[in-house]
């Protein structure tokens, strides 16, 4: 089978899937032992919907997501080790330890949050592209949010504006089909996503979110709609969380079968699947590939270990913008 | 100087700006075609063009946002809100994203935003459009609260908050638009942070602010008749609020009376007294007392609203109280 897919291309978002789903288990480890604290929120099983999305995106454009960003924070770039040192409380994380988990911020990658608000970033994300097109800048906002966004009203508001106004925004709607506890069916009326583009005559399109190639497909289509100026874009991205909501969460209301039914569509392990199939890779690369990345992540936890914290002094250093007296 | 409203020192700032710095430019309910709930942005549609003042949906949580999206993407924009009341649907964004962002960023980011409103009561607009809620943006540390009360101060903090890095919300009392004032409109933004003495004098201070102002001034006036000379305080800004300017008004005068038309419980009042006492409780002579609205929705009736807001005369009657009980 002929592969639709350069290797070299395959093998670098392949690494970065198993990047973030490593990242994610160590993260858990550490969580156990009480060096991460807050809430943490596993993006485990959502991998292929980060990576595969991220490929469709510029350096110059703009990101936004939410509380279960680990994802997307490592495909932009954000080194793991800033991010595990965020998590840490750390002042040498990506926010200096003011946000945690929740709220990774990149100013110098266009990543901006890191939203805990459900729905919180969407207007957010509105106002980065009209501020690209009120400076004719050919640039996206990708913002990502879930299943449970759609039920806010800023969801609605913010399709509503964007379209009205013609803005460069690309809604990226991870669902996972689980507002926390909530099933999507349980709370909404449509469970069609896409429909809900439809009232505010905006282009939609649904794609299987475990299936990377497909993601970045979509995504680049979407996102190339949206620079052209064509205006907004709704991109749904059927996907599933392996884990529970966050840490704090039993998980009884959903079924270990209806759990495994969707474990056994892992994004890696069809991704790996593919590559194997095409001869892109084999036990040995397979074994560089998950030693590469184990090699990082520790790196990422010594320095996290190593660094510093912020001295109390500085508490309210970061409320206000310093002024030139 | 020139002789203006309330009303036309606003647009005269925002006309200032928008001419000034392209990446200024103006959003919310009806501020183009309609020219501004309030008349203030009438005319600035057609000298700017719907790009630079853009007319929004009754999406208050979401063009607020939306201002501070475009914030964090270079541009300076000045978003309206109608009234304090609607400002509720967006507090979302204001206390979750627009005063935590820089924090919360480890201060990678900034939110040049200016976000103007009307407050206050006196029209017989009842319960829904007539409250004064700037206490409660005061609280919120991570934005700056300015209550311009004259049209200079209208265009000087307006300026001012244009200027600042960080997001800044204007409350302007309704009842202010139509009045009177001299403006120089060659002046420079005015200091945030700063309070002014509109009235010297050496027996009591009212602190006040907004459109409680020209009752305190008025009260003062019709003290002096009985030979009370009351130094008037205007605080212009809630947050940073001038505490050292407060003190040392009461180290000469050694008596307070804080005017606020918020609720008495829980007010703005409330933090200046707490401010009194903890820095200038030796230089009182007497207990601090506060005049603010009755502890009920405002009311439609004439008589009735009346009665709920501080006036004139309740500041002079708290004045004469606290004089009596002096011996």
């Amino acid at each position: 089978m002929t592969a639709p897919v350069a290797r070299e291309h395959a093998l670098a978002l392949l690494r970065q899937m198993v990047l973030i789903r490593r990242f994610e288990e160590r993260s858990a480890e550490l969580y156990t032992r009480g060096k991460i604290r807050g809430f943490l929120h596993l993006y485990i099983g959502e991998e292929a919907v980060a990576v595969g999305a991220m490929q469709a995106l510029r350096p110059d454009d703009a990101i936004v997501a939410t509380y279960r960003e680990h994802g997307q924070a490592l495909a932009r770039g954000i080194p793991a080790a800033s991010l595990m040192a965020e998590m840490y409380g750390k002042a040498s994380g990506c926010s200096r330890g003011h946000g945690g988990s929740m709220h990774f911020f990149d100013a110098s990658r266009r990543f901006y949050g890191g939203h805990a608000i459900v729905g919180g970033g969407l207007p957010v994300a509105v106002g980065l592209a009209l501020a690209d097109k009120l400076q004719g800048r050919p640039r996206v906002t990708a913002c990502f949010f879930g299943d449970g966004a759609v039920a806010e009203g800023e969801f609605h508001e913010s399709l509503n504006l964007a379209a009205l106004w013609t803005l460069p925004v690309l809604f990226l709607c991870e669902n996972n089909l689980y507002a926390m506890g909530t099933a999507l069916a349980r709370h909404q009326s449509q469970i069609d996503v896409r429909l809900k583009a439809q009232a505010y005559a905006m282009a939609a399109d649904a794609v299987d979110g475990m299936d990377l190639l497909a993601v970045e497909a979509a995504t680049r289509r979407a996102a190339e709609a949206v620079r052209r100026g064509d205006g907004p874009f709704l991109l749904e991205l059927r996907t599933y969380r392996f884990r529970a909501h966050s840490t704090a969460d039993p998980e009884l209301y959903r079924s270990k079968e209806e759990v495994e039914r969707w474990r056994a569509r892992d994004p890696i392990a069809l991704f790996t699947a593919r590559l194997r199939e095409w001869g892109f890779l084999g036990d040995a690369e397979l074994a560089a590939l998950e030693a590469s990345v184990a090699a990082e992540i520790d790196a990422a936890i010594a320095a996290a270990e190593a660094g510093p914290w912020e001295p109390v002094e500085d508490l309210t250093k970061d409320v206000y913008t310093p002024v030139a007296p | 100087m020139t002789k203006m409203t309330y009303r036309e020192a606003v647009r005269g700032a925002l006309r200032q700006a928008l001419r000034s710095d392209p990446r200024v430019f103006l959003m919310g309910e009806d501020v183009g075609r309609y020219g501004g709930a309030f008349a203030v942005s009438h005319g600035l549609l057609e000298e700017f063009g719907p790009e630079r003042v853009r007319d929004t949906p009754l999406s208050e949580n979401t063009f607020v946002g939306a201002g501070i999206g475009a914030a964090l993407g270079g541009m300076r924009p000045i978003v309206e809100v109608m009234t304090v009341n609607f400002s509720l649907l967006a507090l979302d964004q204001i206390v979750n994203n627009a005063a935590t962002l820089r924090h919360m960023s480890g201060g990678q980011l900034s939110v040049p935003l200016v976000v103007r409103m009307a407050t206050g009561g006196g029209r017989q607009l009842a319960a829904q459009h007539s409250h004064s809620l700037e206490g409660w943006f005061a609280h919120i540390p991570g934005i700056k609260v300015l209550t311009p009360a004259t049209p200079a101060d209208a265009r000087g903090l307006l300026l001012a908050a244009l200027r600042d890095p960080d997001p800044v919300f204007v409350f302007e009392h309704a009842t202010l638009y139509p009045t009177e004032g001299e403006v120089d409109e060659a002046a420079g933004p005015a200091e945030i942070g700063r309070a002014e003495v509109r009235r010297a004098g050496d027996a009591v201070t009212l602190i006040t602010y907004g459109g409680s102002l020209g009752k305190a001034l008025q009260a003062a006036d019709r003290l002096a008749v009985e030979g009370i000379e009351a130094e008037v305080v205007d605080l212009r800004s809630l947050r940073p609020l001038d505490t050292a300017s407060i003190l040392a008004s009461i180290a000469r005068t050694h008596r307070a009376v804080i005017v606020d038309e918020g609720w008495r419980t829980g007010s703005f009042a409330a933090e200046v007294s707490a401010r009194i006492m903890e820095g200038g409780f030796y230089d009182l002579d007497g207990p601090v007392a506060r005049v603010c609205s009755a502890e009920v929705p405002m009311p439609y009736a004439k008589h009735m609203e009346d009665a709920a807001l501080p006036q004139a005369a309740t500041i002079v009657a708290t004045v004469q109280e606290m004089l009596r009980r002096r011996g």
